[in-house]
This record gives C-alpha cells, sequence and structure tokens, in this order.
C-alpha cells in the first residue's frame, strides 16, 4: 500500500512506457535519481540522528535538550546544519595541505558508500551485491584511511596521538565485527543481502541461530559501537584527553563531514544489524497466522527497518552515555583477550549448530522454515 | 614539647628559641638544613609534615619561615625561622631534600622574593616569568607597568632550568635541561578541558606512557598577597572566596577566625553553628564537583551532571542565605554578615534526605561499574610517606592513610561538638581518593543532622570596631577546606594592613605530587589521576 517500490517501480513504467526512452536514458536518470535520493537521505538522516541523540541524552541527563528553534527544538539541528555550512574553514598553517583536505572525504565517502547498500525497504536497494556483507565490511574499514590521514596531516601531537589510538581500535574491532558477521553468513548461507532478509521471514537470525547468533549479535553491537568511536570506546577522539583527536584542527565544513559521518557510522552498524540479526525490513510474520500477517504487511517495510535500526541506535546511545571511557590498553585487551577468542569459537560452535542441523528452523520445521517459491 | 626544645638546642645551641602561641625557632642560615634535618628525622617525634614555608621580607633582612607539623598529630606546630642579610643575592639552602613540597614553595619564594636556594633541582621562578624584573613581595619592588609590559608576542618554551649547588670547591651555577633532545613533549593546558583551569603540564610520553610532567603554573596569578599588603582586613575577606572559589565559604572562615584570634573578638553561639553549617554544605557542594568531574574526565558526562544537579540544591541554600551562589561573601568578621532565612532548617533537612538517596544512585550508576573501577583501582597510587613529603592533606591525603582531618585533630569553630569519623583509606589509589569523596559527603550530612535543629537564638554578628588594627605579632590559622588544609599566615605590625599575609594552598601540594603521582601511568591515567586529585588552579595561583 504505502510501500515505496510501488513509488520506484512507477517511475521506471513512466520512463520506459510513457516516455518510451532507451534502455540507456532510463537506467542513467535512474541512477541520478538514486544517487539524489541517497544523498538526501544521508543528510536528513543525520540532521534527525543528531536531534533524536541530543534529546534522548536531555533526558538522560535530567535536561531538557534542544527546545528553542522550533516546537520542541525540531529544527535545532537544521539551524546547526545552516552555521555549519557557512562557518569559516580555517586554513592551519605547517599542515600537509592535500592530505589534510582530502581525509574528511576518505571519511565521508567510505560511510556513504555502506549507506549505499543497506536495504532500507521491500525493493528499497540501491544495489544488492550477492556479496552484500563482504562489500559493506571492506568499504566501511575504507573510513579509518580518512582518520589516519587526519591525524597525520594536521602536524598536531593531540591529533596524532588520536590517529594512531584510532588506527589501533579500529583495525581491531574490525576483525570482530567480521568475524561476527561472517559467524550469521554461515547461517544464513548467502552474502546476499536480500537473501539473508527472506530467509528470516519466520525467524529471526538473531533466534534461528540462538546461542551462537546471541553471541554475534552481542559482539557486534560492541565491536560496532566501538567502529563508530562513540561511547566507551571514544578513544579517539576523547575530549578530556586530547581536546577533540584526530579532528582537532578541522572547522566548518570540513569538521562537519567527520561529524555527518560519525552520526552515520552509528546508524550503518544499527542497520547492518538490523538487517543480519532482526530480519530488516521483514515484518514480523507467523507461519499460518495469514490474518495476522497480512496487518503486519500493511505497516510499510521501510517503518519495520527504521523501527528496528531506531531500537539499536537507542540502545548505542543509552551505553554511550552511561558508561565512561575505557583507556587504550582495556580497550585492547577487550578485543584481543576476550572477543577475538570468543568469535572464533562462537563460529566454530555455529558451523556445528549449522550443520548438525540444530538451528530453530531445523528443529522446528513446521513454525519456522521459510521455502522461497 | 620540652624534648623537642632540648633536642633543638642540642642539635643548634645558639637557635634562639621564644614560646609564643607557636613555639617559634631562629636560625642562622647555614644552620637551618641541618636543624631541619633533624627535627625531620627525629626518631620521637619526626615533623615530617611541612605546612607552610613563607618567604618574608623583613626590612633590613630577607627571610623564610617554615611552619612544621607532624604526622603523628598534625595540632602540634613548630615555626623555624631563618635569613639572610644579603638583599642582592640572596642565598639560603633548600630543604626539598626533606620535604618535597618545599620544591615548588621555594620556587614561589624565589619568584616573588628573590631568594635563591642552594641545592635546589630546579631553580626557576614559579608563576611569574623568568625575564620578570623585580621580586614583587619585597617591600621595595618597583611596580611601574613600564617595567614589565604586557608581550603580546608568543615566546617559545625553554626547556632549562638553572640551579646552583654545593661542591667541595663552593658553589656552582648550572643550567640543565629538563627534558631529553628526542623527547616527544606534548602541552596539557592551558588551555585544555581536563586541568580544570589554567594549569600547564609539559608531558613528555613515551607512546602513551607518560615519562615526565613539567608543571608550569601562574597563568592567573593575581598577586593577592601582595595586594593584600595594602588593603584592610575586610576587604582582604572578598580574596579568600577567590581561592579555591569551590571552598570559598571555608577559606574566609580560615581569615575571619584568624583576624579574629588577633584581635581576640568573641564570636557569637549563632554565627558559630551558621558558619559550621555553611562549611559543610560548601564541602559537600565541592565534593560533588569533584566527583562529576572526575567522571566527567573519565568520560562519563551524565554523572557530571548528576553532580550538578544536586549542587544546585546547595547553592539555592546559599542563594536564599546570603544572595551569592559560587561565591556568598557571608563570612565577615565577628560573624556572618546577614541572618539565615526561617526555612533555612527545613531546607536542609530536605537536603539531608535528598542527597542520601542520590549518593545510592551515585554508587549504582558509577561506583559499581567495572569501567570506573578498572580506571580508578591502582592508578596513581600516592604512598603515605610521599603523601605526608608533599604535604597532600584532605580527601587525597586521607586516602594515602595521613590522618590530617583538622577538624578532627585541630578543631575549630563546632567541631568538637559534633561526633563524625575522619574517613581514612589506605591504599592511596585513585579509587579511594574517589570514595573518599562520597563517604566525605555522608560525614558532612551527619555533621550538618546533628547541628541544623540546635542553632541558638541570639546576634550572628558581634560588635567589631569599623577599623581592625591587629596587634603586632604572627598569627595563623589553619582550617580544614574541601580539598585539603587551607592555611592562614599574617604578620602585623599593628597597622590596620597586614605586613605579610600567606595563604597555604592545598591544592599547590596537590598538583607537585602529579610528577610522581603519573610517572609511568597513560597520558588517559593523567586526566584521571588529576581528576581524582582535584585542585582547583585559583587556589594555586593566588
Amino acid at each position: 500500500m504505502l510501500e515505496l517500490s510501488r513509488l520506484t517501480a512507477l517511475i521506471d513504467s513512466l520512463l520506459r512506457e510513457t516516455w518510451g526512452l532507451s534502455e540507456f536514458w532510463v537506467l542513467f536518470i535512474e541512477f541520478v535519481l538514486v544517487g539524489v535520493a541517497l544523498l538526501t537521505a544521508y543528510a536528513v538522516l543525520a540532521l534527525i540522528l543528531i536531534y533524536v541523540e541530543r534529546k534522548i541524552t536531555g533526558f538522560f541527563q535530567c535536561r531538557l535538550g534542544p527546545n528553542r528553534v522550533g516546537k520542541y527544538g525540531v529544527v535545532q539541528s537544521v539551524a546547526d546544519m545552516v552555521k555549519i555550512l557557512l562557518k569559516e574553514i580555517i586554513h592551519v598553517d605547517n599542515v600537509d595541505k592535500f592530505l589534510f583536505y582530502a581525509a574528511p572525504f576518505f571519511m565521508i565517502v567510505a560511510s556513504m558508500l555502506t549507506f549505499g547498500a543497506i536495504p532500507f525497504g521491500r525493493g528499497l536497494q540501491a544495489v544488492d551485491f550477492n556479496i552484500g556483507v563482504f562489500y559493506i565490511v571492506a568499504v566501511s574499514s575504507l573510513g579509518i584511511i580518512g582518520v589516519l590521514l587526519a591525524g597525520w596531516s594536521s602536524n598536531n601531537k593531540y591529533s596524532m596521538i588520536g590517529a594512531m589510538r584510532s588506527g589501533a581500535q579500529f583495525i581491531s574491532y574490525e576483525l570482530s565485527a567480521g568475524f561476527a558477521l561472517i559467524t550469521m553468513v554461515v547461517l544464513s548461507g548467502s552474502m546476499q543481502f536480500s537473501t539473508i532478509i527472506e530467509s528470516q521471514t519466520y525467524c529471526w537470525n538473531l533466534f534461528n541461530g540462538h546461542i551462537a547468533s546471541v553471541i554475534a549479535f552481542i559482539i557486534y553491537l560492541i565491536s560496532g559501537h566501538a567502529e563508530t568511536n562513540r561511547g566507551p570506546f571514544d578513544l579517539p577522539e576523547a575530549e578530556s584527553e586530547l581536546t577533540a583527536g584526530y579532528h582537532t584542527e578541522y572547522s566548518g565544513l570540513q569538521f562537519g563531514f567527520f561529524y555527518l559521518a560519525e552520526y552515520l557510522n552509528m546508524f550503518i552498524i544499527a542497520a547492518i544489524a538490523t538487517t543480519v540479526f532482526l530480519g530488516g525490513w521483514m515484518p514480523i510474520q507467523l507461519k499460518g497466522f495469514d490474518g495476522f500477517n497480512e496487518v503486519m504487511n500493511y505497516i510499510p517495510s521501510y517503518i519495520w527497518f527504521f523501527g528496528k535500526a531506531g531500537c539499536l541506535v537507542f540502545l548505542s546511545l543509552w551505553v554511550r552515555w552511561t558508561f565512561p571511557r575505557l583507556r587504550i590498553d582495556q580497550l585492547l585487551n577487550l578485543e584481543w583477550k576476550y572477543l577475538l577468542p570468543i568469535n572464533m569459537f562462537n563460529l566454530l560452535l555455529m558451523v556445528i549448530i549449522v550443520l548438525a542441523g540444530l538451528t530453530l528452523e531445523d528443529i522446528f520445521p513446521s513454525i519456522f522454515k521459510f521455502i522461497a517459491e | 614539647m620540652e624534648n623537642i626544645k632540648n633536642l633543638i638546642l642540642n642539635t643548634v645551641p645558639e637557635a634562639v628559641i621564644e614560646d609564643k602561641k607557636v613555639l617559634t625557632v631562629t636560625v642562622e642560615s647555614d644552620k637551618l638544613h641541618h636543624l631541619a634535618k633533624t627535627l625531620r628525622y627525629n626518631a620521637e617525634f619526626p615533623f615530617d609534615f611541612l605546612v607552610q614555608l613563607t618567604g618574608v621580607d623583613r626590612g633590613e633582612l630577607l627571610g623564610v619561615n617554615y611552619l612544621l607539623s607532624s604526622s603523628k598529630n598534625v595540632s602540634v606546630e613548630i615555626l623555624l625561622k631563618t635569613n639572610t642579610a644579603d638583599r642582592v643575592n640572596p642565598l639560603l639552602y633548600t630543604v626539598t631534600d626533606l620535604w618535597e613540597t618545599a620544591d615548588f614553595n621555594e620556587r614561589e619564594v624565589y619568584a616573588l622574593l628573590g631568594i635563591r636556594f642552594i641545592n635546589h633541582p630546579d631553580m626557576r621562578k614559579f608563576f611569574l616569568n623568568q625575564d620578570w624584573r623585580g621580586y614583587p613581595l619585597r617591600k621595595d619592588y618597583d611596580a611601574d607597568p613600564a617595567l614589565n609590559p604586557v608581550s603580546v608576542e608568543s615566546k617559545d618554551m625553554v626547556d632549562t632550568a638553572p640551579r646552583i649547588y654545593e661542591t667541595p670547591q663552593g658553589l656552582k651555577e648550572e643550567v640543565i635541561k629538563i627534558f631529553e633532545d628526542d623527547d616527544y613533549i606534548i602541552n596539557i593546558g592551558p588551555q585544555h578541558p581536563s586541568t580544570h583551569g589554567v594549569m600547564h603540564f609539559r608531558v613528555a610520553l613515551e607512546g602513551e606512557i607518560v615519562k615526565k610532567i613539567d608543571v608550569h603554573s601562574g597563568y592567573i596569578h593575581r598577586g593577592i598577597e601582595k595586594l593584600s599588603e595594602n588593603l584592610t582586613y575586610p576587604q582582604i575577606l572578598h580574596f579568600t572566596d577567590r581561592l579555591d572559589y569551590l571552598s570559598s565559604n571555608i577559606n574566609r572562615h580560615g581569615l575571619c577566625m584568624c583576624v579574629e584570634k588577633a584581635a581576640e573578638i568573641e564570636i557569637p553561639e549563632r554565627a558559630q553553628y551558621i558558619r559550621t553549617i555553611m562549611d559543610e554544605l560548601n564541602r559537600i557542594d565541592s565534593h560533588l564537583i569533584a566527583w562529576g568531574t572526575l567522571c566527567m574526565d573519565l568520560g562519563g558526562t551524565t554523572a557530571f551532571i548528576y553532580g550538578m544537579r544536586e549542587r544546585e540544591r546547595i547553592l539555592d541554600i546559599f542563594e536564599k542565605t546570603s544572595g551569592g551562589r559560587l561565591i556568598i561573601n557571608y563570612n565577615v568578621v565577628g560573624g556572618v554578615m546577614f541572618d539565615i532565612y526561617p526555612d533555612f532548617q527545613k531546607d536542609i533537612k530536605a537536603f539531608i534526605i535528598e542527597m542520601r538517596e542520590r549518593l545510592k544512585e551515585y554508587d549504582k550508576l558509577v561506583t559499581g561499574n567495572p569501567i570506573i573501577v578498572g580506571r580508578l583501582k591502582g592508578i596513581g597510587i600516592l604512598s603515605k610517606e610521599d603523601a605526608i613529603s608533599y604535604a597532600v592533606t584532605g580527601p587525597a591525603g586521607r586516602a594515602s592513610g595521613f590522618a590530617c582531618d583538622l577538624r578532627i585533630h585541630h578543631p575549630y569553630a563546632l567541631y568538637n561538638k559534633v561526633t563524625f569519623k575522619e574517613v581514612i583509606r589506605h591504599e592511596g589509589d585513585s579509587f579511594s581518593r574517589y570514595l573518599n569523596r562520597l563517604d566525605e559527603i555522608e560525614q558532612s550530612l551527619q555533621i550538618l543532622e546533628q547541628l541544623v535543629d540546635n542553632i541558638p537564638d541570639g546576634d550572628f554578628l558581634a560588635k567589631v570596631k569599623a577599623i581592625i588594627k591587629l596587634p603586632e605579632g604572627e598569627y595563623s590559622q589553619r582550617v580544614e577546606a574541601a580539598r585539603g588544609e587551607f592555611g592562614v599566615f599574617i604578620e602585623s605590625r599593628g597597622d590596620k594592613t597586614p605586613y605579610r599575609l600567606k595563604f597555604r594552598s592545598p591544592s599547590m601540594a596537590l598538583v607537585s605530587a602529579m610528577p610522581t603521582l603519573c610517572a609511568g601511568e597513560k597520558l588517559s591515567d593523567l586526566i584521571g589521576i588529576g581528576g581524582s586529585m582535584d585542585y582547583v588552579i585559583p587556589d594555586i595561583d593566588r
């Protein structure tokens, strides 16, 4: 009913049939439209996330949060965006100019590339790779190049320490996040997001692989949180130690890029977790209860997706505003001495579960098994 | 005391001993170090706690007063004095080898009075620039701004220190480097979110590990001691609030008591009650900030806001009583400025109940948190010997096992009428400093409970002459401020202004211990340790 895929199909048929454009022009126009839509969604999502975070943090901290610009301060982050667009970019002497100005783009491009591959709803996915999970893991780790470049080229000792911490942290936790995703790939038997989501129609992966899935989910949340440099893992910025870490010297829009990328990365992590563990955009479906399923299907798939991702974002905010910061050695200990070994064991466990037919789908096929038509 | 006198006379027979309120001993400058060492290390009653080191311009002579006490009983005091007649190149022997706290204090004396200390490891000026002309606390100081114009140019940091030391061939001067040539040095401060003010640490790092810290202070030095020499006592009172602004009321109480003691003014009972209650409220207020900022330094911003929320209750009480919130200007010589408002007791009782609840919440949110424990436990250990040697008092000193609570050991105001525990821990790490503050909040609440219902009727302000002149002599008063022992020393020559006024700042001792505490710890822990020591910069930069 309210599915956006109807809109996309409409546009497609408009271009092809009504206007009778050739294949090349149809694809060309569609690519441009998709690109513009993604960029807009990227910016709008970031604004919403910033507002939501500030408001939620306000409530956590017994404050009101923004409440001056617009009703309940809803336009606050728009005003902030305008401010950051208009701000002067302060040109710093003695920096490596090329790398210094290139660094924010690495950051934003990496998160943009990841953003593009996320399935937001039924048919709402820019690219549905057959190696989707692999692609996301690969491009999302490009962001660290931006952080390292920023720290290195700033010619600032705080930035340098921040970037080095970030490098160590990101590479370590990327490992865990990757392993956790691989564990789920073993369960789903596919790297393609559409297949992964479809296979979760009656049983989310989180429940399907029970013990191993839950462990993978927790590890993914922790390491995803660490990858976004937030919460107890915000050492690269560590404002009370390194003033602002790797982006100390950045101002105006360039700082804005880092800021934007940070918020979007938070969302991307939540989105991937939603897709891989919580059934993505798939509404809650019960096998055999067709009436119920019909009602659930009535709610558009992107609402399901953003709802699930929103819960995970809230969890991330909750953690961030509750816990103090770890120290770099504690952080690396957590990864290399605990998460990684557990993860490897967990991968093995998952393989056993899948091979021995101990997933919920295998045990109770009549309730949970989804058979593709 | 007789034993100590004998000991002094046996060591230095020509010492002049005066039996005033405080046993005062004057010795020649070349005998001082020997006497100090004997007192410091005597087995019977070691004077291991250097409370105050005050440089004084005595007119013809330049001198230094050492107020000594002991960790065995912090109420016992001896005042050692020594002088030098050479005003052009005054030299005295250092006591840094006996008490570490003398390090910064002697550098301060050098900056402000020009006395250099032989064998001192690092004879740079504290507070002032190295090229400052003149010595402000000397009576013949020329304050002409043309001599020391405001520099608008950025100067490079010079990490070298002159020193003067004794060799068998005589005195030798040299310049030493503070850091090694290839050290990776970063500046923590003067503008930094976690230095709690305008403090500047030059930190040599090895990776993330702190190798050495060099403390630069004085960015907001206001010369309060110098200014005080031209102001009357009621005028000076306002400065005390602006030292450690978080325990402003306690500082002011200290100076008021010192003046009242010297002028022999009796304080009405009601004023005593109000003062004690306000002091304890101020202490809770300060500890809440300390708790919050420590959590903030560790990255837990929510806890900070929680601390501020409860502090607001106290500030409201302050505001209703005195009109002020942070700096309340409430104590005056002879009592307090205004009477309490009708609902004062009710508000405090409500606050006590609320605060107890909140303490439980703090424990739930922060104290048991594994990250907090990991970040604080076993980090920045200050041994008891070091705590005493660096004269670290207050919650930080007591976390190292140094029984230094003056409210118990050297009671003033109404502290001998209430019962409360001295909170002592022996681990000496950041976590015990943290816990000490929370426990002291509870003890302060108990003191409040005992006092709040018993405030007697009567005057809140004694009749005091409009112009207060203190009789000739030396007066000192020590009080337990939120960060440790706050001391006032007044030398009066019978005028309405002091001849020399010195404030002992607890924060200076806390900062002086930082290089020892942080060596070998991580950079992140430097911030955490700083937060757990909880120094306030204006208190150092008097």
